[in-house]
């Protein structure tokens, strides 16, 4: 069963494999287009449930000649966390990620085949990512398929606070490897309608859960306990997704997306997302709205609160994997400019984005009414099991900078 | 899963096989004027499509396939 599991993401890698060579190699006299040289500068800042991120993003994308296209991205998240987890089981902490990528599109006829590599570097987390794909035009440029493969070897260490210092658990260490298969498909539809559709998959092997998580556990009808969280060690998903989107009369633009995942952990999600894009002013401006809900049901080993010690092999209270639904609505602004002094600039624009999310849990209990904040006990604690279920508010900002060459 | 992967597998080997014929495409490429305008892309912001991915699949058990379809419309 092992063995099977293992090959059948080998088995669809050599299809795809197959099928892009052959695809690549049929490409006609006509050229395809590389993505054109642009370079962007994001600040952004995302505060909710406790914690706050915020840090910088830079990307810039670039042509060499008429075949080759890099694109390198620098991104820091720093991180002040007291999330709800840290405030039942831990101190408040920060710390900072950064990531460095790479990529390269080689284009040849009307294919484009691209190589990249992503770094993250944190603490206790050091991810290392290569990945590779395929993309055609055919049918008179109607159709465009892509096929795309990405692995990542994931170290995960551990942090502990010694003396109020705090630094890297030596006794700990472990891996964890992630493939993922894509093939996706976009199409013209009528001179207003374009669609897509995508699949991926991913499997992952090794060391899945946090290092520092609790399950909670009843020792009497009243009282309860804190324990390690236990999970397997695989994990393999599928995700399907639609978009759709449609070129009004009055130059607006209105779009529409759906995804199905589920995955051997037990957990289907859905996820629907609407947009609208108007210009104004002569396209001075450009206005976006979009609306996104995501519905998902719990892990099939997800407990708020389990019935005893070592009740199962497996036992998460992780509240990604929780039942719950969340909506996230958002509005951007975008205002667009040349500078006749920058000739070589062919648009830049400012743009503002504002999102707010909130997400509610139907199985996740807001434990600091039994457990307290950070060691001390509330005045009236709640009986375990009995606390309010818990919602989470967000607010996510996003300033860019974007300049067109 | 086993199912899927063969049936992509035959979906894909017959666009391949379609693509090897000359088909009239049915909207002319001077037809394409709406869908190659910047507001017919459906991420005009990489750099923070790519922040907000990252925030919900960081947050959601659910993950993949939000990517762009890669190559665009062949509009341009």
């Amino acid at each position: 069963m092992q063995h099977e599991r293992a090959t059948r993401p080998a088995s669809f890698a050599i299809t795809c494999l197959a099928l892009a060579l052959a695809i690549g190699f049929a490409g006609t006299a006509q050229a395809g287009v590389l993505p054109e040289d642009r370079a962007d500068l994001l600040y952004f800042r995302y505060d909710g449930g406790g914690v706050t991120i915020d840090g910088p993003s830079v990307l810039v994308r670039k042509s060499i000649g008429e075949h080759v296209s890099v694109q390198a991205n620098y991104y820091v998240d720093m991180v002040s966390s007291a999330s709800i987890d840290v405030e039942t089981s831990a101190s408040p902490y920060e710390d900072e990620r950064t990531q460095g990528s790479l990529s390269l599109d080689l284009l040849h006829g009307k294919s484009t085949y691209t190589l990249g590599a992503v770094k993250s570097d944190e603490s206790d987390y050091v991810a290392n990512t290569v990945f590779a794909g395929v993309s055609h035009d055919m049918f008179g440029d109607l159709t465009t398929i892509s096929f795309g493969y990405k692995r990542g070897q994931n170290d995960v260490f551990r942090n502990i606070n010694i003396g109020g210092v705090k630094q890297r658990d030596l006794t700990f260490a472990e891996e964890m490897e992630t493939q993922s298969f894509n093939i996706s498909v976009a199409q013209i539809i009528t001179k207003n309608l374009l669609m897509t559709g995508q699949y991926e998959v991913i499997t992952d092997e090794g060391f899945l859960r946090s290092p520092y998580r609790s399950i909670r556990h009843f020792t009497d009808p009243l009282n309860q306990q804190l324990a390690p969280e236990q999970y397997p060690n695989t994990r393999s998903s599928n995700a399907a997704s639609f978009r759709a989107k449609y070129f009004l009369p009055y130059r607006a633009a209105i779009d529409t997306m759906y995804r199905y995942y589920n995955d051997t952990w037990g957990i289907v999600g859905h996820t629907g997302e609407l947009g609208y894009v108007h210009p104004l002013n002569n396209n001075k401006w450009i206005f976006e709205g979009r609306l996104r809900y995501y519905r998902q049901t719990a892990a099939d080993f997800y407990r708020d609160i389990f019935p005893r010690a070592e009740f199962a092999n497996f036992m998460a209270r992780d509240k990604e994997l929780a039942t719950y639904d969340a909506i996230t609505a958002g509005v951007t602004a975008t205002y667009e400019f040349k500078i006749e002094r920058l000739p070589w600039l062919a648009k830049g624009s400012l743009n503002l984005r504002y999102d707010y999310m909130t997400v509610n849990y139907d199985n996740f209990r807001d434990a600091r009414f039994s457990i307290g904040r950070f060691g001390q006990l509330p005045d009236a604690p709640l009986a375990p099991g009995t606390e309010p279920l818990y919602k989470l508010n967000a607010n996510i900002i996003q300033f860019f900078v974007s300049a067109h060459f | 899963m086993k199912m899927s992967i063969r049936g992509l597998s035959v979906i894909a080997a017959a666009l391949l096989v379609a693509g090897c014929s000359s088909i009239e495409p049915w909207v002319a490429p001077y037809d394409r004027e709406n869908l190659a305008d910047p507001i017919m892309t459906f991420s005009r912001a990489p750099i923070s499509q790519d922040f907000l991915d990252h925030v919900f699949e960081s947050r959601e058990g659910s993950r993949g396939a939000t990517g762009g379809a890669g190559g665009g419309c062949g509009c341009n």
